[in-house]
């Protein structure tokens, strides 16, 4: 059975016929061609095909694409201004983040989700004080972005990519 | 000796030259090329160990809209090569392992092939399996050599009169588990067959060594074969051979002629079709004498094999390099299982083999009251202990000092389970690091002028996160003199002349090499000032350096542990490496290199296991939720240094490859480390918390 869904993709309208049966992260690269978004596991358990999926980031293997009619997505494509890329990218590129590069446009979309919760003050499993503000710490930065596998082995550069992308 | 090159680029630090396409996801990895109308497969696997396929159903499945083909050993095309036998797809009936490929469904969609492969009705008559390795079975044999073409045992002096001689004898197994390589882009390729031409988008360490395994499985001239593979979402050995799935995937589209036809291994698919480390039995003795000097040195390495193709893991290798000692032997033996085929995983042979021995070094160092960094100094050979040759260059010693002075060894009480700091033991450990300087033949590399003032600096070499694409053009450059900016590199697909396979740490000594003759050979041809189009085609030079050297990377690596006193749980907050590795071309990216082989490595020690079910033949945690690798908070802190090294005999970068050290050694460091924090010594991995919970 098919559905017709329509997605905002990186700032442009898309409309497609999707089998039921079809996830968001196909969806997004055999249906619209969007292949920022990787396909490291398609079971959640890796993270390379996170996208920020109406501003907060989300696995797109684990929810069939039917399902999120009128959604926003912003990939780690759409993340900068034109052709300046987002603070944490280019942290990313200075800090030589990554080796393959397969984890990463997954790692640095949950690297801006990251961001933002951390700003609006959610606290992780390691925030000691429930009730203040959210920190940057690099525990906590480890403690959030452990989502994302880096089977590369970038995790130590990855905590100094996100702390400096936030500044 | 080779004429070393003065280093401007090298030595540099530019940011990675794809790394804007890649921090974007827009770097074009191989399910990600774009073709036209493409068809999807699917595969059907064998659900039993060992057996005999008597009959397939394929109605249902083809009765699916949608489904184009299905592909059977009773209808699947005969290759014209079946001497690699991981390769003779769908070529026989016999069950060899579980998760052996019986059958390929193509359809139009992606769920629609994935659906009516379940389908698919396949009988297979079973036959009981074996799959159970252990040390004491009786038909372990002695390959003919062992991977990296070595010999399969060595002996030297007498071994008995050596253990009898000393003060202190270690006499200990250690094993390490199966490890499964587990790049993060899952093995995928797209095949378009047309007019007997055949074009392969691949995720793999080499385009032209894949390019040469299907064109000859096929009965192809490798012309005909093109192989792109610009990016890759890393491989770790698992990409360095083609594996089954890129010939289902032609074989799909020779019958689907014009039609892009998409293969993607799932996660699950990996742990039984592209390669995985052999467990390994290591059987270490070590005699010294009192003052700390090895008497004797013995390592029995056993590991498995699948029965149908031999893989040997070269477990033995890396102690007849390591340390002095009169009395020495090793020896390989495998048991040939009915399980997938084991292969390369990032610096086989030296990863596993040097978790045993580097573990009984710590355990005989303090046997002997000696602290162990000083006793591995003690032992240090002058030439190469089995081969005789002087080393071209061996800084082991340097490593071991800078490592101590950096990590703050000198404080160190060497009594265990002495610290202890609010509910958690902590210790410290040591261990070496060692790697081949490896060259591989067969590479070619065309430089071309192309006005105003650029260089296209063209090879089939492979970028697997490894750097190539900046790192060789930084070469490139200072072999012409000129900018990296002027350069413009080529690599990944097979149009361009002929490279060697990105493995055994041999890709900058081998692609550059050639690169550097290229770039001699162009300027004694067309001088400084060359015309628009001026190009030169030039094969890698001969070297006879290894006839006369014994040339190896070294590397120390310092762990600290803490081990939690009520559940057992092992941390490791720090990770400290320094490594000689040579000339480093590019700091920035060498740095992730190094450390990301050390965090592999300390995911190797406490959580990495593939858990094989004797009953069934097949890994269980056959995932990453299950098959668990280290994650962001697995690792606070790891640095990797390098000390100053300036070899003239490896090649004329004077390099010598780092791709793999990282991962030698760290494993041994974290537990002597959890040893000294503890006092219970593991000498089976992975480093798991039931070991310390009495
Ligand atoms: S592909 Fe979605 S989490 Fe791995
Ligand atoms: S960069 Fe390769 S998996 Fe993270």
């Amino acid at each position: 059975m098919d559905g017709e869904v329509e997605l905002r993709v990186d700032g442009r309208t898309r409309r497609l016929r999707v089998d039921n049966r079809t996830t968001l992260l196909d969806a997004l690269r055999d249906g619209l061609g969007v292949t920022s978004p990787k396909k490291g596991c398609d079971h959640g358990q890796c993270g390379a095909c996170t996208v920020l999926l109406d501003g907060r980031r989300a696995v797109t293997c684990l929810s069939f694409a039917v399902v999120h009619d009128g959604a926003e997505v912003v990939t780690a494509a759409g993340l900068g201004d034109g052709e300046r890329l987002h603070p944490v990218q280019e942290a990313f590129l200075d800090r030589d983040a990554f080796q393959c590069g397969f984890c990463t446009p997954g790692q640095v979309c949950s690297a801006v989700g990251v961001l933002d919760e951390v700003a609006a003050g959610h606290p992780s499993a390691v925030t000691a004080d429930l009730t203040g503000p959210a920190e940057l710490s690099p525990e906590e930065v480890r403690e959030r972005m452990s989502g994302n596998l880096c089977r590369c082995g970038a995790y130590v550069r990855i905590v100094e990519a996100v702390r400096d992308g936030a500044r | 000796m080779t004429d070393l090159l003065r280093p401007r680029a090298m030595g540099r630090s530019p940011r990675r030259v794809e790394g804007p396409a890649k921090v974007t996801g827009t770097a074009p990895y191989a399910s990600d090329q774009p073709v036209h109308d493409p068809v999807h497969a699917w595969l059907v696997q064998a659900e039993v160990a060992r057996g005999v396929v008597t009959s397939v159903d394929t109605g249902r499945a083809l009765a699916e809209e949608g489904v184009l083909t299905v592909l059977t050993p009773d209808n699947a095309p005969r290759l014209a090569s079946t001497e690699d036998a991981e390769l003779a797809a769908l070529q026989s009936h016999d069950v060899d392992f579980r998760g052996q490929v019986l059958a390929v469904v193509v359809a139009r969609t992606p769920e629609t092939a994935r659906h009516a492969a379940s389908l698919v009705r396949v009988v297979v008559e079973q036959r009981p399996h074996d799959v159970r390795l252990s040390g004491d079975r009786a038909d372990l044999y002695a390959p003919e050599q062992v991977n990296g073409g070595f010999e399969t045992d060595t002996a030297e002096g007498d071994l008995a009169a050596g253990l009898a001689q000393a003060a202190h004898v270690v006499d200990r197994t250690y094993t390490t588990a199966w490890y499964n390589n587990n790049p993060l882009e899952p093995h995928a390729t797209t095949a378009v067959w047309s007019d007997e031409n055949l074009l392969l988008y691949d995720s793999t360490q080499g385009v032209h060594t894949t390019r040469e395994a299907v064109a000859e499985t096929f009965g192809l001239s490798p012309e005909r074969v093109h192989v792109i593979s610009p990016h890759v979402g890393g491989g770790f050995g698992a990409k360095g051979t083609a594996h089954v799935h890129a010939i289902l995937a032609a074989m799909a589209a020779r019958a689907l002629p014009d039609v892009p036809v998409k293969l993607a291994l799932t996660r699950q698919q990996m742990y039984s079709l592209v390669g995985y480390r052999t467990p390994t039995i290591q059987r270490v003795r070590l005699g010294g004498s009192a003052d700390g000097r090895l008497t004797a040195l013995a390592v029995d390495a056993i590991g498995q094999t699948s029965r149908f193709k031999e893989f040997a893991e070269q477990t033995a290798v890396p102690a007849r390099t390591m340390y002095a000692a009169p009395h020495r032997r090793t020896t390989h033996r495998l048991a040939a299982l009915d399980v997938p085929v084991p292969a390369w995983m990032r610096a086989p042979g030296e990863c596993p083999g040097m978790f045993g021995p580097e573990v009984a070094m710590d355990e005989l160092a303090i046997a002997c009251g000696l602290d162990p960094v000083e006793f591995r100094v003690r032992n240090e050979p002058e030439v190469e202990p089995e081969s005789g040759k002087p080393f071209s260059s061996r800084n082991l010693v340097a490593c071991l000092r800078e490592g101590a002075r950096r990590f703050g060894w000198s404080h160190r009480d060497p009594t265990p389970g002495a610290r202890q700091e609010s509910g958690w033991r902590v210790g410290t450990g040591v261990a070496a690091s060692t790697y081949p300087v490896n060259r591989s033949p067969g590479s070619e590399a065309n430089i071309r002028f192309t006005a105003p003032g650029r260089y296209r600096v063209e090879i089939g070499a492979a970028d697997i996160g490894t750097g190539t694409w900046t790192s060789l053009a930084q070469i490139a450059a200072d072999a012409l003199g000129v900018d990296h900016g002027d350069v413009e590199l080529r690599i990944g697909d097979t149009r361009l002349p002929k490279a060697s396979v990105a493995g055994g740490s041999s890709g900058i000594t081998s692609w550059g090499s050639t690169v550097v003759a290229a770039a001699r050979a162009f300027r004694e041809k067309f001088g400084d000032r060359p015309d628009d189009g001026d190009e030169t085609c030039v094969a890698m030079p001969e070297s006879s350096a290894s006839d006369d050297y014994a040339m190896h990377a070294f590397g120390a690596q310092f762990a600290e542990v803490r081990v939690h006193v009520d559940t057992g749980e092992v941390r490791v907050p720090r990770l400290l490496g320094v490594f000689a590795v040579g000339r480093v071309v590019n700091p920035r990216l060498a740095r992730s290199q190094l450390v990301g082989g050390m965090t592999m490595g300390l995911s190797m020690a406490l959580h990495e296991h593939s858990l094989l079910d004797e009953r069934f033949g097949h890994v269980v945690n056959h995932d990453l939720a299950e098959y668990h690798i280290a994650t962001n908070s697995d690792v606070p802190d790891v640095e990797a240094h390098w000390i100053e090294e300036h070899d003239p005999h490896t090649n004329p970068m004077g390099t010598k490859g780092i791709g793999e050290i990282g991962i030698v050694g760290t494993a041994a460091a974290i537990v002597n480390a959890a040893h000294h924090a503890t006092g219970i010594r593991v000498r089976d991995l992975p480093l798991t918390l039931d070991h310390f919970v009495r």
